[in-house]
């Protein structure tokens, strides 16, 4: 009774599911293509950002601190390391995610020398914590070191933490990593105040050492002071 | 194509690949045949009346048998053509008396038995059946009374036609479990058609499956089946090359379980009755001699229930990721709500090619549920029924796939109810 089996059909049905599957790949990239323009316009506008920044800040000196506006950075900064890092798990580990997030590590350290200056120059409360964590094993310090610092940036808006995949490469990141010494058996690694911290740090740890170098900065004017008058 | 997202999951793309395909293949068919696909709504006459044999096994049904076998008697058919036996395997409660009310009628006998499964009680009418067409009811179901009309003008009009299996619509719904699988059985009506097509429907229904009797005298008498014989005997018609049809406007209606564990035990029996009369008969499988029952049916079959696993296995496995990440998270800081949840980003929404591919395979899901109700009730509607079912059953459906193919493995018989 089933006759002959309809070879055709079977034929047109893979056709049609293949170009359903097309047809969702292209959605899927199209999607994708957004996305990653998406996390260029906000690098190009942090870049413009730093650019107008560091221009500002040569120009007046320390004539007018008030005027430099620092604080815009951080948070677009923020939303930029976390879209990069979904896009990383999400769209894959592909040239334009990795070159993307060569140039947001390379935002950061410009970000990270600028600021520096400023709040020296500027006497703004501020600390500084270089983060170094890798992607290339499976670290599970890292993951809870990662929630140790989101946890506690929320606490201190004047921390800034500016953290660095070990394995990238890129000239800049490698030159900070020779500068601090860090090995990647060391990982995670941490750098506050210049002072190196490896392996696992928990939040009292971390904020003892920040609470110190809120400490230095308050302290510190006063000498500086002394010194020059 | 830079950045084409190419998922390390192989297998789940093989999967996802055939789920759709099948989907495809259902409305390639839908729409080669659909001028074929008639529903009356009046009463039909046909040229001859042959005599039918309704067996109604009974196992502990008193509370629905004096209905199931009204809606029989209701039945539009001459009276002299319809025979009735009403079989109680075994009973332990009031069965006995409630189908005594009918002893008196001319055209219904009584049989009382030692319990010994649903399949002897059918095979005990099929012994004592003089006619030419045969077929059982299920205590719990009701026919509509142009049903059985319906379906003897299918044997009329085909004369390959071997047995005729009509659409099993829910009962009388009461709850979201019931609602649910009131859709569900929509999409079934609308899938049995599209397999009629095919010539290779699966299961017979126990809910008024008329057959030649002439099936039994050729192939013997029901089988155990794993406590699926309305299975089993579909696959053996199938085996021997004999047709199978299904009547979409005969309906009959059935009462469906209203709690998760009583759902969870009929299909898991269902499941199981699948899985191990797929094995039983796995030398037709992929044999194109077997017709498209060889080729789709038992495959779709056989990828549902893998596609099935593996997807719950994926969502156990990424909700254990991120309760891990979560139990971390809270061991190193403590509990802390962080704002970014709050203001939803486009950009976080996940886009990768299977959340397409599973639009489409939902979009074709509902289609079928609703033609298949189109069919059912000669309407186009969209009912929220059809979000309970995709909702209950996405939930539900792993376990009892899992607990069957466990089953299997340890060879442990699922029981009745």
């Amino acid at each position: 009774m089933n006759d002959k089996i309809d070879w055709k059909k079977y034929l047109i049905v893979f056709l049609i599911t293949i170009s359903l599957f097309l047809t969702a790949g292209y959605l899927s990239n199209y999607f994708s293509d957004q996305k990653i323009n998406q996390i260029k316009l906000i690098q190009d506008n942090i870049a413009i950002n730093i650019l107008s920044s560091e221009t500002q800040f040569s120009l007046l000196q320390e004539l007018s601190c008030k005027n430099v506006s620092g604080s815009l950075l951080s948070s677009e900064l923020d939303e930029l390391g976390r879209k990069l890092e979904w896009g990383q798990k999400n769209l894959g580990d592909t040239e334009e995610v990795s070159y993307l997030k060569k140039y947001y590590s390379l935002l950061q350290i410009k970000d990270y020398l600028l600021m520096k200056k400023i709040s020296q120059s500027c006497k703004v409360k501020s600390a500084f914590i270089l983060y170094f964590y890798t992607t290339a094993e499976n670290c599970s310090l890292c993951e809870r070191e990662s929630f140790v610092l989101s946890s506690l940036r929320e606490k201190y808006p004047e921390l800034r933490v500016y953290s660095f995949d070990y394995s990238i490469d890129l000239s800049a990141v490698k030159a900070m990593l020779q500068i601090y010494k860090i090995k990647d058996t060391e990982l995670p690694a941490l750098v506050l105040d210049d002072e190196l911290l490896t392996g696992f740090h928990s939040i009292e740890d971390l904020e003892e050492g920040l609470l110190k170098s809120f400490k230095l900065q308050e302290a510190k004017p006063e000498g500086d002071t002394k010194t020059g008058s | 194509m830079s950045n084409m997202v190419l998922n390390p999951n192989i297998i789940f793309y093989v999967l996802i690949f055939f789920s759709v395909y099948v989907q495809v293949f259902f409305l390639v068919t839908f729409f080669e045949n659909r001028r074929k696909i008639i529903v009356r709504n009046n009463k039909i006459k046909i040229t001859k009346y042959p005599a039918v044999t309704i067996v109604v096994p009974c196992w502990n049904e008193e509370a629905t048998v004096y209905k199931t076998v009204c809606s029989l008697l209701n039945l539009n058919y001459p009276k002299d053509k319809l025979k009735i036996f009403l079989i109680d395997d075994g009973s332990t409660d009031g069965t006995w008396n409630a189908i005594n009310k009918f002893s008196h009628y001319p055209n219904i006998k009584l049989f009382k038995k030692e319990n010994g499964g649903k399949y002897t009680a059918l095979n005990l009418g099929l012994l004592h059946t003089e006619t030419d067409f045969f077929g059982g009811l299920d205590a719990d179901s009701f026919v509509d009374p142009e049903s059985l009309v319906r379906i003897m003008s299918y044997f009329e009009k085909d004369p390959s036609a071997m047995a005729v299996a009509p659409s099993v619509v829910v009962y009388n719904p009461k709850n979201l479990i019931q609602n649910a699988q009131k859709a569900e059985y929509h999409m079934g009506v609308y899938m049995k058609k599209m397999l009629s097509f095919l010539g290779a429907i699966n299961v017979t229904p126990g809910p008024l499956t008329i057959f030649r009797k002439k099936v039994f005298n050729d192939l013997g008498p029901y089988r155990h089946g794993h406590n699926t014989e309305d299975m089993e005997i579909a696959y053996r018609m199938q085996k021997n090359n004999y047709k199978i049809e299904h009547c979409n406007d005969a309906f009959v209606f059935t009462s469906t379980p209203g709690t998760i564990k009583k759902l969870y035990r009929q299909r898991l029996r269902w499941i199981y009755g699948f899985i191990n009369n797929t094995i039983d008969y796995r030398d037709v499988l992929f044999r194109k001699k077997y017709g498209n029952f060889a080729l789709f049916t038992l495959p779709t079959g056989i990828v549902s229930i893998l596609a099935v696993s593996y997807l719950f296995g994926q969502i156990v496995y990424d909700l254990g990721d991120f309760l891990y990440s979560k139990i971390i998270q809270v061991r190193t800081v403590g509990w802390h709500f962080t704002a970014e949840s709050i203001n939803p980003d486009f950009f976080f929404l996940d886009t990768h090619s299977a959340l397409f591919l599973v639009v489409f395979i939902y979009s074709f899901v509902i289609f079928a549920i609703i033609f298949g109700r189109k069919m059912a009730e000669g309407k186009w509607s969209f009912s929220p029924n059809i979000f309970y079912f995709l909702i209950i059953f996405r939930i539900l459906a792993p376990f009892w796939f899992l607990k069957a193919i466990y089953n299997t493995i340890l060879k442990r018989k699922p029981s009745w109810r």
